[in-house]
């Protein structure tokens, strides 16, 4: 990895660099009733719309890789029969400028299922190949929990990384196409006192986290307490509304189902986005449902981002980016969750 | 302006996953149903023949594996083989009329062209059961996945030993492939048929399917523990009991196969809706052996 600085005036050169492709950052977008500033991702159009010092978005950047609908064919319908066309899209690059580790990191854990060797997707891939990424470095909230899932670093899966040092910001650069572009930058080699200050900051967000999660374990402790108690009062509180799916970077369940055009000569095949909370998502023919209450539902999703996923990847599928716990009317957090599954109790 | 040169998707030159996995993705063979035959009053047969010869002649399946049957603008669902692997893409498949996509599919007309995606998941090891004693037992609908092994048995019947089938429906008008009753016997294949609810006509046993299993068990000394293979089909319910006695008759659980059942919208182990934690159905089964079912959490 190379190391670069440059001023932090000089960001909106980099900006103007970039801008003529589509290029999707944080944005504001009002305030909650708290007063708080609300961030989405977006197509930005102009600097000043640009937001780096955004605290988390309620969304993740999931639509533009996982919309929540897609075609995945279409048919040409007629007496003698259909003819089906699939588009696999041509996707023209997009700059993703403003990633926070998490986020990136939920890319990468996506990529194992979705652009791996058996079956890849290639509505994803398609898309995924054509991302650029500009990282940024965040801010711990409240609701982060990211240390504790080890994501709250990246070392892949983007093209450059920048940290604000005040004056100035610290580039990480990971590919060919990141160094041409900055050469158009007044860039300059890092001094050691550029080293110190990175490694100062880096100790200054670190002692910032304040949400953790106890993972140790967790496996074990999941299979063990796959009966227990705690789960049914969790399952009372869940509204199996879906909500924490729909915000997760890293949940990627759809379903699949086809529409004839009104002017029945025409058919699409879509996918939507689905939940594994809602309520007929393992419901087989026949009627039986291999998960009719809303406690087993949520169960399983713990089961699968914690458990499954760690089984095959060794890793969660899960970035401890606290947007499912925010977005809950229920207010259900991993971390709430976890820890009574370990401890044994369900806080009232 | 500065140029960013990504690669598109077809033209992909330095990625890393192969262009003709990514075009093969939701690439469906063109296939037409070429007879249709009831069964009962929900369930049909519906012979369905891959157009293009030469694509007829390379699919090839094992038994126990599925399909994606797509009705374009309809729906698309998963459906096993109940063909022999030897008959390549002239496929058989038995459908349940439950819905959307299978109740329309028992409307159409001979001739309708129907997408089939596939082959997909796992097989039963029919290879590995040879010089060995068979169990084949099916409950309702289950008999539809276990015909397309049993059709593989058939054709080598001399590489195993004693066969039988026990089948439980729950009345006899719901009974599948009584025409091949005969067939099958003429195999030497000791077959046995209880229902839940006898009607007039019916003169075999009234029961549960574990009842004759029992006596199976008893027959062999309450000891299954060599040269044993069971396939066990049917609804969940029935896997509990049915592979617990024969767990206590000593058949080891690496010889007890089972085809499991969920939802699946892909097949490709990507929409994530046939999971069972780390597994998934559609990849890693829909045949499992008894102990890998054991050790997945609410698999069964
Ligand atoms: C590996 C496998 C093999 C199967 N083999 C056969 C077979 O040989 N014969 C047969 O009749 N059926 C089989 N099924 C079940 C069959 O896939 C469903 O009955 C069918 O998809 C229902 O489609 P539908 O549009 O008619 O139902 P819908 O109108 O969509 O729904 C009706 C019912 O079917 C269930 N269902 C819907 N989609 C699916 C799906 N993709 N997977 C499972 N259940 C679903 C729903 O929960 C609902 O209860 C198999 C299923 C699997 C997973
Ligand atoms: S956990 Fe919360 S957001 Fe998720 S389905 Fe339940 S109520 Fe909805
Ligand atoms: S499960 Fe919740 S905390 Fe984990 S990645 Fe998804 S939204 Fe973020
Ligand atoms: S059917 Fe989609 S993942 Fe298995």
């Amino acid at each position: 990895m190379l190391f670069k600085v440059f001023p932090r005036n000089e960001l909106e050169t980099l900006y103007d660099v970039l801008a003529g492709h589509h290029l999707v950052g944080p944005q504001a977008r009002g305030k909650d009733q708290a007063d708080q500033e609300i961030f989405a991702f977006d197509y930005i159009h102009s600097f000043a719309e640009l937001r780096l010092d955004f605290t988390s978005t309620v969304h993740s950047l999931k639509r533009f890789l996982l919309p929540p609908r897609e075609i995945l064919s279409s048919f040409n319908l007629d007496n003698s029969g259909w003819e089906k066309h699939i588009d696999l899209g041509i996707y023209k690059p997009h700059v993703f400028f403003g990633l926070h580790p998490c986020d990136i990191n939920a890319l990468n854990k996506l990529d194992k299922v979705l652009t791996g060797p058996v079956y890849p997707d290639p509505f994803y891939t398609g898309k995924r190949k054509n991302m650029f990424i500009v990282g940024v470095n965040c801010s711990p909230q409240p609701w982060c929990f990211c240390k504790s899932m080890g994501t709250d670093t990246v070392l892949s899966g983007f093209d450059m990384f920048l940290t604000d040092m005040g004056d100035k910001y610290f580039v990480e650069i990971q590919s060919a196409t990141a160094y041409d572009i900055l050469m158009k930058l007044p860039i300059a080699q890092p001094t050691e006192g550029d080293h110190r200050r990175f490694v100062e900051l880096m100790d200054e967000r670190n002692s910032k986290f304040t949400c953790q999660v106890d993972n140790s374990d967790l496996t074990k402790i999941l299979d063990l307490e796959f009966q227990s108690p705690v789960w049914k009062e969790w399952g009372k509180k869940c509204m199996s509304c879906g909500t924490c799916a729909s915000v997760c970077p890293t949940c990627y369940c759809y379903g699949v189902k086809e529409y004839v055009d009104l002017d029945l000569t025409t058919a699409t095949k879509q996918r939507q986005l689905y939940s594994c909370n809602l309520i007929d998502f393992a419901m087989v023919s026949g009627g039986h449902n291999f998960r009719p209450d809303s406690s087993s539902r949520l169960k399983y999703r713990y089961y699968h981002k914690h458990r499954g996923f760690q089984e095959a990847y060794e890793e969660a599928l899960c970035v401890g980016c606290g947007r499912c716990g925010q977005a809950c009317l229920s207010g259900i957090t991993v971390p709430d969750v976890i820890d009574s599954v370990r401890r044994q109790e369900v806080p009232k | 302006m500065n140029k960013l040169d990504f690669v598109d998707v077809l033209p992909a030159q330095q990625s890393s996953t192969r262009k003709s996995d990514l075009t093969s993705f939701e690439y469906s063979y063109k296939a037409e149903i070429t007879n249709v035959y009831g069964l009962t009053d929900t369930e049909k047969l519906y012979q369905i023949r891959i157009i293009n010869s030469d694509q007829r002649h390379q699919f090839t399946f094992k038994p126990g594996q599925f399909v994606m049957l797509e009705l374009p603008g309809i729906g698309e669902g998963p459906f096993s083989i109940s063909s022999s692997p030897t008959r390549h893409g002239d496929l058989e498949l038995c459908i349940r009329a439950v819905g959307n996509l299978t109740n329309f599919l028992g409307r159409v007309p001979r001739g309708t062209l129907v997408g089939i995606t596939g082959p997909f998941g796992t097989s039963f090891p029919v290879e590995e059961m040879e010089n060995s004693d068979l169990l084949l037992i099916a409950g309702g609908l289950g008999i539809v996945p276990l015909r397309a092994p049993l059709f593989s048995i058939l054709e080598n019947r001399s590489r195993y030993k004693q066969i039988d089938i026990i089948y439980g429906a729950r009345n006899p008008s719901e009974l599948l492939f009584t025409y091949q009753y005969q067939m099958w016997r003429q195999f030497d294949i000791n077959l046995k048929i209880i229902v839940d609810q006898a009607d007039a006509t019916w003169q075999g046993p009234v029961g549960l399917i574990t009842e004759i299993l029992k006596e199976r068990i008893e027959a062999a000394g309450n000891d299954l523990s060599r040269n044993t293979y069971a396939i066990v089909c049917g609804p969940p319910v029935m896997f509990h009991f049915v592979c617990d006695m024969l767990i206590n008759a000593q058949l080891p659980m690496q010889k007890i196969f089972v085809s499991l059942e969920r939802r699946m919208h892909c097949g490709r182990g990507k929409c994530c809706r046939c999971n069972i934690g780390a597994t998934y159905t559609c990849l890693s089964g829909p045949v499992f052996d008894y102990w890998s079912v054991l050790n997945m959490k609410e698999a069964i």
